[in-house]
């Protein structure tokens, strides 16, 4: 039974509930009365007089009063009249043929989505597991980890994964419970430090800086680690610091490490270059960060160092305002605020990227699933 | 599929919720009868479509359609099947449709068993059921939408919130929308009359079963959230006066109120325009309770999602039906016929002054709710209205009514005898105060006000038992007379009794509970010993347990009373991993009516655990209180008086003979 069959019978249903009192000529007349009421509260009086509960001269004044009721209702009963006008029975009928077809047709193409075929749980399990998106078998991890949450290995195999989808709040939690269940060690910790600065915009924070700093206890070499160290020296405004480690890094890595190209434009970042150590913060090269910037990030307390991010927040609202075709800036944008707990202004920004994306699908889709992973969909 | 055909009937609703709403009222206008008839047809097809649709959304929360936005967010696939099933109203959507069914289901009852009304007057009513229905499907459909799809449907969903993963969800908010629904019946019969120009003494008939039937669920609801807040929240206490509570007291003192005035009304003729308002007035205090709680103006564990067009909606919604309501009661009740004069001293007396009292009550309790909520729109400061300020004005206000409550059911119609009728209360008074007395001498500690408190519950109860035992003539008569006098006494009089004792019951509950509980608070380590109460609570072990969707930590304690062991106590503490949240349950053991309650706390690094210890003496006749409240309204419900006029075909004239 297809769809539309189905919600034509039911329609068809509603329409006859309507057409069907209209049809019965001759509408049986099963009416309740007032006087019916009335002549069961004069033998209640009886009863009442006979418990005590109204004196018998009250009884026989309440009598009156009742059948004086009676009389009125039952007056009132003989003399309505009714009547019924075939006119108004056709309008009603056409309104119940017309109105609620167009009506219910009309919201229901509005608002529902009678394109998309059911989903249950059942029919999912069985699917294949070829033709999943990452997301799904992510989630069939998870619900693995749901009713295993010891299974420190399945943490540790979830929790990078997770952190390159950009669920980095998820990450963390993963990398806790691989540590937590499956031993320390220096990838994880790194790994989870990352997740935090993830989840704080790419800021290094005090709490992702301690994970660095115990991975690197861990194993004086763990790369990721000490880029990140690196980082936070950068974001403290020690450039130098940051170039010097860096250095070193390259100087002892493998000529064929992944990551070299990565520390080279960190290092050009800083105003370095890969063989010559900086001579001064004021290179001719640009700095990510003017000079002015960095000198007053030094000995910046949080709040200040809060209202750089806004700065920085606002810059790429203003260029997303301009130019609104970029997803990845729109979800940035969002998840920033919702890391600043302005869920009122995530909220905007989803609404503005809505519209600036209205254009197009795929985008559209992509964004709506990367709302959804930040909780600010709906 | 099954998703689109559950969204596509809910919009059929909505269409045939606006025929019912015009074309009867058109047909009462006209006398014209068969489109009174409309009125029927359209509220049972109505009560098929929105229940097909509930039927639906319920299905989709089993299978687990996450294809659903709704089923997504609230559901998850190893979540036990009730648990399923009750997420449905767990959240603002499924709650919202939950309302509509329940609201379609009092209009097809109406329509199905409202054969003894007059046509034009059944019509009106299901009319004006037809505008409310109409408004709150527009709202979910608009705004809260159960239905809508995710066009890449994930693949685990986001769990109920854990607080609400208890049995008390499959119980407390049906029960709730039943009662507050059920006075929609009423308020509709209110504008019903209003908008004919007529009402009479059997209007008050008519209603009385359908109010009775709303006050009993209400009254159900609001002691079973009670008892559930009691024990899920881990804090041991039952009422916080917390603003959602209060807009569920609210409709049932209005309620109540409404339930007494009408008896007045069916029996002389009196008090209409007022039992008119108090019908409005109930279910607008029902409709404020919605809002309260759906709107997000509060935040507790009942604002399941916040969203402000949500709330400027049902604020629209709350605006028109309570102004537009009072606008035509401030234009038509002049024109309603007055009822007759009656002496201050009679059974009609007495109601009135519980109506007095009554509705002074719930303007306290709409006060303390709304006023700090007021204050904080205009000038945004903050206040809290908490338990102080409604001790202080619910309880003086509340003493008197309890006072003069056995007297009602004594004193006659028309002119009493209260002297007589004190008379006939002698005996619960001097049970009473010898009770006072008693427990004044026995028992230490606690307020003075205690004993006193009890003897006026001992009074009510005694009081209420007195009014049954002097119409069956108890001790006046062979006791075999009596039984049968007993037997022949209407339900209706069984029913006030067993409702009045319910008062008394519940307020030695309350006052047992609040002045003589013991409370323990301190961190234990296996193997230690906390005594309360007598009880020595042992905590043997703790240990860790796997749920289907939570991790729960155990705590073991062995209580035994005099040195016997008398049972086992585990509560615990279960996390739910895919929301991060805790819950606390608590163990309740209960020691005839008394309970014993333990929570746990946190644990320390040391391995102790904070435990929170009670004893909670007489607690569970709080809630004894209003199952007997109930219960009397299920007979007076019974009562065959209430069914007179329905005309039976065969034998018509039986109906109208005397009770039995």
């Amino acid at each position: 039974m297809s769809l539309w069959f189905l919600l034509a019978l039911m329609t068809v249903g509603a329409i006859f509930a309507v057409l069907w009192p209209l049809s019965r000529r001759t509408a049986v007349k099963r009416e309740g009365r007032e006087s019916a009421v009335y002549q069961d509260q004069l033998a209640e009086i009886d009863r009442d007089i006979a418990g005590g509960l109204i004196g018998e001269t009250e009884g026989a004044a309440a009598r009156v009063e009742i059948s004086r009721r009676l009389l009125a209702a039952a007056d009132a009963e003989e003399g309505s009249t009714v009547s019924s006008s075939l006119r108004l029975r056709r309008a009603v009928a056409m309104i119940a043929l017309i109105g609620v077809p167009v009506l219910a047709g009309a919201l229901y193409l509005h608002l529902g989505s009678p394109a998309l075929p059911d989903f249950p749980l059942a029919s999912r399990t069985r699917a294949p597991a070829a033709g999943q998106s990452l997301d799904q078998l992510v989630a069939q991890v998870q619900s693995h980890l749901e009713t295993n949450p010891t299974d420190g290995r399945g943490w540790g195999v979830l929790a990078p994964v997770l952190g390159r989808l950009g669920r980095f709040e998820d990450a963390a939690q993963a990398f806790r419970n691989a540590i937590r269940y499956d031993g320390d060690s220096a990838a994880r910790r790194a790994g989870l430090g990352e997740a935090l600065a993830g989840a704080a915009n790419g800021v290094v924070t005090a709490e992702a800086k301690a994970e660095f700093e115990r991975a690197v206890a861990l194993d004086a070499d763990e790369p990721k680690a000490r880029y990140f160290l690196g980082v936070a020296a950068e974001q403290d405004g020690r450039p130098k610091e940051a170039a010097a480690l860096w250095q070193d890094m390259l100087s002892k890595a493998p000529a064929d490490a992944p990551w070299r190209p990565v520390l080279e434009t960190a290092l050009k970042r800083v105003g370095a270059t890969a063989q010559t150590a900086p001579d001064s913060a004021a290179s001719t090269k640009m700095p990510a960060l003017s000079n002015d910037t960095i000198a007053s990030v030094q000995g910046m307390s949080e709040g200040d160092r809060g209202a750089m991010i806004r700065g920085m927040v606002d810059r790429l609202a203003a260029r997303l305002k301009q130019n609104g075709s970029d997803v990845e800036g729109w979800l940035r944008l969002a998840r920033a605020y919702m890391v600043l707990k302005e869920p009122d202004n995530a909220r905007a920004a989803r609404d503005d990227a809505r519209r600036a994306l209205a254009a197009n699908e795929a985008d559209l889709r992509k964004l709506n699933e990367g709302l959804k992973a930040l909780g600010i969909d709906g | 599929m099954i998703a689109e055909a559950g969204h596509y009937a809910l919009v059929l609703a909505l269409a045939l919720a606006l025929i019912q709403s015009t074309v009867p009222m058109i047909g009462a206008r006209l006398r014209d009868p068969v489109l009174m008839n409309v009125a029927r047809s359209t509220a049972l097809a109505q009560l098929l479509f929105v229940g097909l649709s509930f039927g639906a959304l319920v299905l989709l929360h089993v299978l687990s359609d996450f294809s659903v936005a709704n089923v997504y967010e609230n559901s998850h696939s190893l979540k036990p099947l009730i648990y399923k099933i009750t997420g449905v109203w767990g959240n603002h959507e499924g709650s919202m449709l939950l309302w509509v069914s329940i609201l379609a289901l009092f209009g097809g009852l109406v329509a199905m068993f409202g054969n003894n009304l007059p046509l034009s007057l059944r019509a009106n009513a299901l009319g004006v059921q037809g505008w409310v229905s109409t408004a709150f499907y527009l709202f979910i459909l608009l705004t809260s939408n159960p239905f809508l799809r995710l066009a890449n449907p994930p693949l685990e969903g986001r769990d109920l919130n854990p607080v609400l993963q208890d049995p008390g969800l499959a119980v407390h908010p049906p029960m709730l929308y039943l009662g507050y629904v059920g006075f929609s019946i009423s308020f509709s019969f209110a504008i019903a009359a209003l908008i004919e120009g007529r009402i009479d003494a059997a209007w008050a008939r008519w209603v009385r079963p359908w109010t009775l039937m709303a006050w009993m669920f209400l009254t159900l609801g609001i002691a079973m959230g009670s008892y559930w807040a009691y024990y899920e929240l881990g804090w041991g206490g039952w009422w916080f006066w917390d603003p959602v509570e209060n807009a569920s007291l609210m409709p049932w003192l209005a309620g109540t109120a409404l339930l007494h005035s009408a008896v007045v009304m069916e029996k002389r003729n009196a008090l209409k325009v007022w039992t008119v308002l108090l019908a409005i007035l109930t279910f607008s205090l029902s409709l404020l309770g919605t809002f309260l709680v759906r709107s997000g103006v509060l935040t507790s564990v009942h604002a399941f999602a916040t969203d402000p067009t949500r709330g400027v909606f049902i604020l629209l919604i709350l605006c028109v039906f309570i102004g537009g309501s009072l606008s035509l009661y401030a234009w038509r009740a002049s024109s309603l016929k007055q009822g007759g004069l009656f002496a201050p001293i009679s059974r009609e007396g007495a109601l009135v002054l519980n109506n007095l009292l009554l509705t002074t009550a719930c303007a306290t309790v709409f006060i303390g709710t709304l006023y700090p909520l007021g204050l904080e729109v205009l000038t945004g400061e903050r206040i809290s209205v908490g338990a102080p300020f409604f001790n202080l004005t619910f309880a003086p206000l509340f003493l008197p009514l309890l006072l003069a409550l056995p007297f009602g059911p004594l004193l006659a119609w028309k002119r009493g005898d209260l002297i007589g009728a004190a008379q006939r209360l002698y005996a619960a008074g001097i049970v009473a105060l010898v009770s006072v007395a008693v427990l004044w001498a026995w028992v230490r500690g606690g307020s003075a006000f205690a004993p006193l408190a009890i003897g006026l519950a001992l009074f009510v109860i005694l009081g209420a038992l007195t009014d049954i035992a002097e119409r069956s003539m108890l001790f006046r008569m062979p006791l075999s007379i009596s039984l049968r006098r007993a037997r022949g006494l209407p339900r209706a009089s069984w029913g006030t009794m067993f409702a009045h004792v319910g008062v008394g019951v519940a307020l030695i509950g309350i006052v047992c509970e609040t002045t003589w509980n013991t409370e323990l608070i301190s961190t234990l380590k296996p193997g230690d010993v906390a005594k309360v109460a007598g009880y020595e609570l042992k905590l043997d072990n703790i240990s860790q347990r796997q749920g289907p969707n939570f991790g729960e930590m155990l705590a073991h304690f062995t209580v035994s009373e005099d040195g016997k062991v008398i049972g086992t106590m585990t509560p615990s503490k279960r996390s739910f991993t895919t929301r991060a949240m805790s819950t606390t349950e608590a163990a309740l053991m209960s020691r005839g009516v008394s309970q014993l309650y333990i929570s746990l706390g946190d644990t320390a690094a040391s391995g102790a655990i904070a435990v929170r210890i009670y004893h909670k003496p007489m607690v569970l006749l709080i809630w004894f209180g209003p199952v007997l409240m109930a219960f009397g309204g299920l007979l007076s419900l019974s009562d065959r008086r209430l069914r007179v006029g329905a005309p039976k075909p065969a034998k018509a004239a039986r109906g109208l003979q005397p009770a039995e």
